[in-house]
């Protein structure tokens, strides 16, 4: 009972205190280069998440037989090899979007949180933690990939995940897909995101001060 | 304008790799807060870059023919082992130069930009001397990129009140956007109408 | 403590090298084979998939066309190509149903507004003119430079283009055979295509004379089963 709520705990981390995007700033490579569409998004999200399970899933398996000296090669290895994985599945699978995230498949590879995720969680944990944290991780990568896809679509060509929003006459505004477009929604979203943890984090001083005030 | 030229300045102003293609971003954020640091990093990225493109080309030349699906896990392995052969050269030539990038060295390894230029260059079909010179230009923009948002983020520091909330990331994201949009206008510069 | 079989620490905690290398080894062993194998299992149908696309785009640039096949320029004769050569600057000569010869396809990049615009373009030798036009890769500006591609009106241009004297982009309106109306607000991308294509002409053009097209070949089906060798062989 007690370890079905942990494992529940690791899972939600990743999704909104932790989130590997907008608290913890990493994997910001893929992040910004491949949300210039929603679908982009969803499919980076989508390949990362599953590079990062597989990669979270072995490391735990093996992390007694990995030494400490050269854990950070094995972790890439291991990381390397799923990537390669994602990317010839998806060129044979669907091309087309292999096509649109081009180079950055390959580029999961430094994505620092799935090196980040091994080395703080995967292999010092059991097997059963180590995938609900990258289920939570993965997860909170992907709909912030999407969020920020879907954003920057929806602004910048009138559509979310190929369908029109606002109608031919709609304006868009075209930085917004654009390189700019990505550095500024993003900081948007961080500002927004500060915003809401520091409005919770009023709250609990009013409540602790009203709490101690009786 | 030369081919060559052509790789050079694109790579360097046009499609900057940091600014137009989201590559080292890492390094690009955490670091530059500090002029003299960033520019020495740069400069260590640089020279870790032209030493990747020519070993990535002597890999895609040679031995990749081969085994094309090698080519991820063979350029980490490069990268990894060239970052580390510099660090110990820099350990032993200038060990002020070394306590100054300190952590930055490593950090260089899982630096996209490096690996995105490996494989950027592999997919353009560029040459050894392409490849050199792309490496150059992609080195050299990382460098401008990184000094120019070191200088900036100072300068701010300095003389701006910052609300609180804004503070850090979200800044400097916005800061990163406004300079990209400035590169932008680097677009179109060899053409003639 | 003494009497466990347990393997002790050998001392302050350093495993050896041998036992570091070894790691390394069996984890490289393991990951070269799972990538090999995922090579093998994905490659006919990357093959195809890419195989695929390159006839879409060749038949969209070369009109009434339905097969294709791969021509590479050998001592002044077009020769016909099945195998990926290193370094190779292919071509790819178009037929109708009834294989007839109706233009080559070439391919030819150079730098656009923001990037390396690659093109592919349909060129009959008779007359020596363009006659289709299709974007390959490009990362020209969305909703200025990309219209090169999505603006089918640009496209049309490339229907019927005289390559002599040069093709040119003009913005007024065009009124010489060799001439293209660039895109309003895309003068660069559009003058880019214009001499990419320039570019290719100035290779190809000249040695491509009529009637230099070999005529189209089956390609070869690999027998699929001793039946069909026999089958064959009769």
């Amino acid at each position: 009972m007690a370890k079905e709520q942990h494992a529940y705990e690791e899972f939600m981390k990743g999704l909104w205190r932790e989130n590997p995007v907008f608290v913890q700033v990493l994997g910001l490579c893929p992040l910004l280069a491949v949300t210039n569409s929603a679908i982009n998004g969803l499919a980076m999200g989508l390949a990362s998440f599953f590079v990062l399970l597989g990669s979270s899933i072995l490391v735990s398996l093996l992390k007694k037989h990995i030494p400490k000296q050269v854990r950070i090669s094995c972790f890439i290895i291991i990381i390397a090899t799923f990537v390669t994985v994602v990317d010839y599945s998806l060129a044979a699978m669907l091309p087309v979007l292999h096509k649109e995230l081009g180079a950055f498949i390959p580029l999961i590879v430094c994505n620092c949180l799935i090196l980040g995720r091994m080395e703080a969680f995967a292999s010092r944990n059991t097997l059963r933690m180590s995938i609900a944290d990258a289920f939570g991780m993965g997860a909170g990568f992907l709909y912030a990939l999407v969020a920020l896809g879907g954003a920057r679509e929806i602004l910048g060509v009138g559509e979310f995940f190929g369908i029109s929003l606002f109608g031919p006459n709609f304006d868009p505004w075209v930085i917004m897909i654009l390189p700019p477009g990505g550095f500024i929604t993003l900081g948007v979203m961080l500002l927004f995101f500060n915003w809401i943890e520091q409005r919770k984090i009023n709250l609990d001083k009013q409540i602790a001060a009203e709490e101690g005030a009786n | 304008m030369g081919d060559l030229g052509w790789i050079f300045i694109s790579t360097l102003l046009i499609n900057n790799f940091v600014l137009a293609y989201f590559l080292g971003l890492c390094p690009f954020l955490g670091v530059s807060n500090k002029l003299e640091v960033s520019f020495r990093l740069g400069l260590a990225t640089i020279f870790v870059m032209v030493v990747t493109a020519l070993c990535a080309w002597v890999l895609n030349t040679y031995v990749l023919i081969y085994a094309p699906y090698l080519r991820l896990i063979s350029f980490i392995v490069v990268i990894a082992s060239v970052v580390q052969l510099i660090e110990m050269a820099i350990k032993k030539l200038s060990p002020t130069l070394f306590r100054a990038l300190g952590i930055f060295l490593p950090l260089i390894t899982t630096n996209c930009a490096i690996l995105g230029l490996a494989i950027f260059a592999t997919n353009k079909g560029y040459g050894l001397w392409e490849g050199l010179v792309y490496a150059l230009g992609a080195g050299m923009g990382f460098t401008l990129a990184i000094v120019l948002m070191a200088g900036l983020r100072q300068e701010c520091e300095k003389t701006m009140e910052m609300p609180k909330l804004i503070r850090g990331f979200a800044f400097n994201m916005i800061i990163s956007g406004i300079l990209s949009m400035a590169f932008m206008g680097f677009a179109g510069l060899f053409s003639s109408s | 403590m003494s009497e466990d079989k347990l393997e002790q620490d050998p001392g302050p905690e350093e495993p050896s090298p041998i036992r570091l290398i070894g790691t390394l080894a069996v984890a490289g062993l393991v990951s070269g084979v799972i990538i090999v194998a995922i090579y093998l299992a994905t490659f006919e149908t990357i093959k195809e998939n890419k195989a695929r696309e390159l006839r879409e785009s060749v038949f969209r640039v070369l009109p009434n066309v339905t097969k294709m096949q791969k021509l590479l320029l050998k001592e002044g004769k077009l020769v016909v190509s099945y195998e990926e050569e290193k370094d190779e600057k292919p071509i790819y000569a178009g037929y109708d149903d009834s294989n007839k010869f109706m233009g080559y396809a070439i391919p030819s990049d150079g730098p656009g507004f923001a990037d390396t615009i690659s093109v592919l373009y349909g060129y009959r030798p008779s007359d020596r003119k363009v006659i289709g036009m299709w974007i390959l890769a490009s990362r020209e500006t969305p909703g200025l430079g990309d219209k090169i591609y999505k603006d089918a009106a640009f496209v049309a241009n490339f229907d019927d283009l005289a390559i002599e004297p040069p093709i040119v982009a003009t913005k007024k309106g065009k009124s010489k055979p060799n001439e293209i109306d660039a895109i309003t607000g895309a003068t660069i991308s559009s003058v880019a295509v214009a001499k990419i294509i320039n570019k290719g002409n100035d290779y190809w053009a000249s040695k491509l004379k009529p009637g230099m097209a070999p005529a189209y070949e089956e390609p070869v089906a690999p027998a699929a089963s001793p039946e069909a060798e026999e089958a064959q062989a009769q």
